[in-house]
């Protein structure tokens, strides 16, 4: 592949409810601080993929209503449906084309506006399935049940998961819900939908987020050092509930077997320094940790129990706090990527992971994880 | 712009979107949902190529990509592959009193699992790989609620 780097990123704050901004107004600050960030102007961004959710947005060809925010007059635009990483992965297509030197990706998302329930269960069949009553939650827990029955993973285990990442949240100024909690807490919370517990599941948000991807010729021209794209691939699993195995992750790693052939990667526990992954349930930051092949097959658990996967650890996942301290759905992806470039160029702050030199971001579409985008990040060409 | 803020609360438009969708099931759901509906049976479809057996049906095997070429019959039990017990849901989407159950089910028969709820059953009374069975509507109108919820297993299985 041709390098691409990421030259700019922009994130508003993630909070349950930012009513002084309507999505122009989020979409606008997050596009202003991608371009600042990237010592660019508007007129540098050769094209523009936009992010959104009709349903969540209330309105139909929602991206439409944010091109005067995201700066796109005059020029090529196009949107992506579905979550940041798959977004970014369009726009870095657009830039291997060869037809266009810059993309500028940007997200939105306001969850305070609706009804979550209302809206996840409306990504399920109406002939089959959504007049059950399934949404997000419910259908997330029966993922969880089958993969802990499967693996005899424990409530304890995901428990560790909401602890050690609601705690990264407190040194992340964008995250929406840093909290000091103990194992105990969260078992102590409310269930939703067994094994899912409260403190188990990711806030409502609101908010946005931007990136800049640009041709090596052009990352160049960038104010900050250029994080480049080493590899980046997403695959599908099936739609329906009953076709898949839900306890199984071949989606994922499929994702991750061709993203990291393209990083050079053989060995992800010994050649990658973090990884941002999208843990919008806790049960999942372990399922995922496993797909992107860091432990095997019902490890994942034992893996965080181990403390590698903590700030200080050998392996620190979700520096950042995870979607679990802040989920602006479409966003979050991008949010994902977007810690692995602060990270990377060492501007993560309090937060910062000594010597980050490779980064994994990863997103996911569709209910339990149907699809996986896995991104390699790094800070040599 | 935001000199004139102190005191100020902040408007929020409130609304509703309401559209009616008639969203067809096509032949292949048609002759599922009738047969619910008039004789309590569940079909699959079997695929041409590989032999699967897919229940919820449909007219394409996604894993061979063929044309799935019979139907089915299935039984009304099945065992249950995973399952959630809701105890918190939007009001509007809860369609049996809390505490009621979502399921992954594999009917007799059938090579995939689908989903439906769960009811009747007592509290820490559902195990993965149990047997359940179907619990149908006296009222049938050809839809997935014409099976108002699977139940433990009472008969021998
Ligand atoms: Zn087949």
């Amino acid at each position: 592949m041709e390098p691409v780097a990421i030259v700019g990123v922009g994130m508003t704050e993630m909070r349950r409810e930012r009513k002084a901004d309507g999505y122009p107004d989020l979409v606008y600050e997050a596009t202003r601080k991608a371009l600042d960030d990237a010592g660019m102007e508007i007129g540098d961004v050769d094209n523009v993929i936009t992010v959104s959710n009709d349903f969540f947005d209330g309105r139909t060809i929602s991206s439409m209503a944010i091109q005067d925010a995201c700066g796109s007059f005059d020029k090529n635009v196009s949107t992506v449906e579905g979550d940041g990483t798959f977004g970014a992965f369009y726009g870095l297509m657009r830039i291997l084309s060869g037809s266009f030197g810059t993309t500028l990706v940007c997200a939105h998302h306001k969850g305070s506006e609706s009804e979550m329930p209302l809206i996840t269960n409306a990504m399920f069949d109406p002939i089959y399935e959504r007049f059950l009553g399934v949404e997000a939650v419910t259908s997330s827990a029966l993922q969880a049940r089958a993969y802990m029955d499967k693996y005899g993973i424990t409530e304890e285990q995901c428990a560790m998961v909401s602890v050690k990442n609601h705690g990264n949240a407190f040194a992340n100024p964008v995250a929406q819900l840093p909290l000091k909690l103990t194992v105990d807490e969260v078992m102590a919370s409310p269930y939703i939908a067994d094994p899912i517990k409260l403190l188990d599941c990711c806030p409502i948000s609101d908010g946005a987020s931007a990136v800049i991807l640009a041709s090596a010729e052009r990352a160049e021209k960038a104010a900050k050092k250029p994080v480049w794209v080493k590899g980046v691939a997403h695959c599908s699993d099936a739609y329906h509930l009953g076709d898949r195995d839900l306890s199984d992750v071949r989606a994922l790693e499929e994702a991750a077997r061709k993203a990291y052939a393209m990083a050079g990667i053989d060995d992800p526990k010994k050649q990658v320094d973090l990884v941002e992954l999208y843990d919008a349930f806790t049960y999942m930051e372990l399922m995922w940790l496993e797909g992107l092949g860091f432990c095997g097959r019902g490890e994942g658990g034992r893996l965080t129990a181990s403390g590698e996967t903590a700030m200080g650890g050998r392996l620190p996942v979700n520096a950042s706090g995870g979607c679990l301290s802040g989920n602006p759905v479409l966003v979050a992806g991008l949010n994902r990527i977007i810690e692995c470039v602060l990270q990377i160029r060492g501007e993560a702050g309090e937060r910062q992971v000594e010597g980050a030199r490779t980064a994994v971001a990863h997103g996911i579409n569709g209910p339990c994880g149907q699809s996986h985008c896995v991104w390699v990040l790094g800070g040599e060409k | 712009m935001d000199d004139w803020r102190e005191n100020q609360e902040l408007l929020v438009m409130e609304g509703r979107i309401k559209v009616p969708y008639r969203w067809f099931a096509g032949e292949v759901g048609t002759r599922y949902f009738e047969s619910l509906r008039d004789e309590r049976k569940f079909l699959g479809t079997k695929c041409g190529k590989c032999g699967k057996v897919h229940h919820v049906p449909r007219r394409n095997c996604p894993d061979c990509f063929a044309e799935c070429s019979e139907w089915v019959e299935l039984g009304s039990s099945g065992t249950l592959e995973t399952y959630t017990v809701v105890r918190r849901q939007h009001p509007q989407l809860a369609p049996l009193p809390l505490p009621y159950g979502y399921g992954i089910i594999r009917l007799d028969g059938a090579d995939t699992g689908f989903l439906h709820l769960l009811h009747e059953f007592e509290e820490g009374g559902l195990a993965t790989g149990m047997r359940v069975e179907a619990v149908f509507a006296e009222e049938r109108e050809g839809k997935i609620l014409d099976v108002r919820y699977f139940r433990p297993a009472k008969g021998v299985s």
